[in-house]
């Protein structure tokens, strides 16, 4: 297990050294880092050369590269243009997008899994084909247009929610946002199980349970869905890292001022420290999530073994 | 593509188990008679079957599958000649009539600039329909050759190739888009084509190679081997035919995506921007008068949902008329 772990972190090592720096030729080769300082004129030529010569940005790309992550590794993100620290940005922003996704999350356990055993154990009666038919729509329609006509209704017509969020974003306020954010991926988590319940409920080892006599409940509940949730937890899992970086569109919509709206505020602004700043944390989240979810695997299936 | 990356992982991770998803519902007869793991079979009247003759079969008799061909062909026709059922001008708006709702001639009413809304829906499934096509295209080509050499020829060029893979997969679709083409000033497709290819092709080369590697363990690549053919030759010959049914399932499915991508994108003002006519542009447009206007917003926005449930609706009709596992 230690050395699958170690071998799995040195893995990580190459693909975030190669997606930041992705991003960072991105923002930095392809965009024009001080044009942001000017606002909405250009920079005069001889400013802009003080500036690029102020901020090292006259020097080679790659020596740029390694002077930021060195500052990363010791906690310094850089500046925003307006002064303030990345570091302090992203201290309001990811509670914020931390607490959108915790509810996203919850929506995708809560009602996709139910969703997923109910039509697992029906396959072919109505409900099935309903459910399935409806986890298509809900695929097929962009997260905006869901986004939005959640708001029309609900927070225009009906005034059940506020269309907007204040700059709080406590809970209570995000969960419609959530349910818009996981709506997507609720659709497939609901889709995986199904396919993993229908699957499983033929095994051996359900007949046994069953022939044993131990109640449906205790079948369905203890044998059947811990074996099917294997696949649904690692889809969960590697969820994490797309939502929190998907949220962007949510954040718009509902004005969440989020890791999303930060982002989208630096790219517009070409503000180059926010941007690959919060995009390397980003990176570093589901990488994370994605080695968490490998390990989790042996908790769950303890025929999966690491050497 | 945050929407469309997690359906193939799940779909990986569910391909993994599926050995016992044999469905037992379908008729007997038609179970045995085929040869899944084979391209060529021999049916009932004697003349050879392969996979695709069957899977079209299949495909004539479906109802899923003949409604979101209907759709896709009727977009298609108003991509190629939308003056055909929309005689105005997308980019001719009369201000004075603002937010008005349906009038007669102009049934969808008219957006918060006073354009006519039902021209520019119409107008609008060009740019969906363009980019779609001709991102799958060039995914589907990149991903599949640089997928397909990876398989076939394993080895270092396949170890680099994951690696690349690992690092796109790192970095969320949106978000790359974002940065990637707010620096872009052309207001043309290319730009968001070539982006979703940049960030598409790696999907596509994971399923090419994993096809690529089970096709090549066949037999009959051995024989074609010890009977001294060339690599291109087998490659081509032999592998090509019998890997490349996943690669359409999952590019017809990401087509669909791409298209929802472009309109995201366009919604957050980095795809294409104005004069441009896009369902995108027209509901980011429409989202401030979605008090006052909401017609504005829901037709353009019925019209991409109708557009991306036709394209994901074919891919898994297609999908479930080729994997014989699921038969």
């Amino acid at each position: 297990m230690g050395r699958y772990v170690v071998r799995r972190l040195l893995q990580m090592v190459p693909v975030f050294v190669g997606s930041t720096l992705l991003i960072f030729l991105m923002v930095n080769v392809m965009g024009d880092p001080v044009a942001g300082l000017c606002g909405e004129r250009a920079c005069d030529p001889a400013t802009a050369a003080q500036l690029k010569r102020e901020f090292g940005l006259d020097r080679p790309v790659w020596q740029q590269y390694l002077t930021y992550m060195g500052h990363l590794f010791t906690g310094d993100f850089g500046t925003a243009f307006n002064g303030q620290k990345v570091t302090e940005l992203m201290g309001t922003a990811f509670p914020v997008t931390i607490r959108l996704t915790i509810v996203a999350i919850l929506f995708e356990i809560v009602i996709g899994i139910t969703l997923g055993v109910a039509t697992g154990l029906r396959r072919g009666r109505p409900i099935d084909t309903t459910v399935l038919l409806l986890t298509l729509v809900v695929i097929s329609v962009p997260t905006f247009v869901t986004g939005l006509l959640l708001q029309l209704l609900l927070g225009v017509r009906w005034a059940w929610i506020k269309p907007s969020v204040s700059p709080d974003a406590a809970f209570g306020e995000l969960i419609v946002p959530g349910l818009v954010l996981a709506s997507v991926s609720l659709a497939y988590v609901t889709r995986l199980t199904r396919t993993s319940i229908a699957e499983n409920k033929r095994a051996d080892y359900v007949r046994t349970a069953i022939a044993k006599g131990l109640p449906r409940r205790r079948v369905i509940t203890r044998h059947l869905l811990r074996n099917s949730l294997i696949p649904v937890v690692t889809f969960i899992g590697t969820d994490i890292g797309a939502l929190m970086g998907g949220a962007i569109v949510t954040e718009r919509i509902f004005n969440i001022h989020g890791v999303g709206y930060q982002l989208y505020q630096g790219i517009l602004r070409q503000n180059t420290q926010t941007v690959v700043g919060f995009v390397t944390v980003l990176v570093l989240v589901f990488l994370v999530a994605n080695l968490l979810v490998d390990l989790l695997y042996a908790v769950l299936d303890p025929r999966i073994r690491y050497a | 593509m945050p929407e469309q990356q997690p359906y193939e992982a799940g779909r990986a991770i569910a391909g993994t188990g599926m050995g016992g998803a044999m469905d037992l519902a379908a008729s007997e007869a038609t179970t045995l008679e085929r040869t899944p793991g084979g391209p060529e079979g021999t049916g009932p009247a004697g003349k050879p079957r392969s996979l695709w003759s069957d899977a079209w079969r299949d495909l004539r008799r479906d109802p899923v599958f003949l409604v979101s061909a209907l759709v896709i062909l009727f977009l298609v026709f108003i991509s190629v000649r939308p003056s055909a059922i929309a005689s105005g001008n997308p980019l001719t708006c009369d201000l004075a009539r603002a937010q008005d709702g349906s009038a007669p001639g102009h049934p969808f009413g008219y957006d918060g600039q006073g354009c006519d809304v039902y021209t520019r829906t119409v107008y609008g499934a060009r740019t969906s329909v363009t980019v779609g096509v001709l991102a799958t295209l060039g995914v589907s080509v990149f991903g599949s050759v640089l997928g397909g050499l990876a398989g076939y020829f394993g080895g270092l060029w396949d170890a680099v190739l994951s690696r690349i893979t690992d690092i796109f997969f790192a970095i969320p679709v949106v978000l790359g888009g974002l940065v990637l083409l707010s620096v872009v000033t052309s207001n043309t497709v290319w730009p968001v084509i070539g982006f979703m290819v940049l960030l598409g092709w790696p999907q596509i080369s994971r399923i090419a190679r994993g096809s690529v590697i089970t096709a090549k363990q066949n037999d009959y690549v051995q024989a074609a081997r010890a009977l001294g053919a060339s690599d291109p030759r087998i490659l081509l010959r032999h592998i090509a035919p019998n890997a490349v049914a996943p690669v359409i399932v999952v590019a017809t499915i990401a087509l669909g995506t791409y298209i929802a991508l472009e309109a995201t994108l366009s919604y957050l003002g980095v795809g294409l921007k104005p004069p441009s006519v896009s369902w995108g542009i027209d509901i980011s447009a429409a989202s401030p008068y979605i008090r006052n206007a909401p017609h504005a917003l829901l037709w353009p926005s019925g019209a991409l949902a109708v557009t991306v449930l036709a394209f994901i609706m074919l891919g898994d009709a297609v999908r479930d008329a080729l994997d014989p596992k699921l038969r």
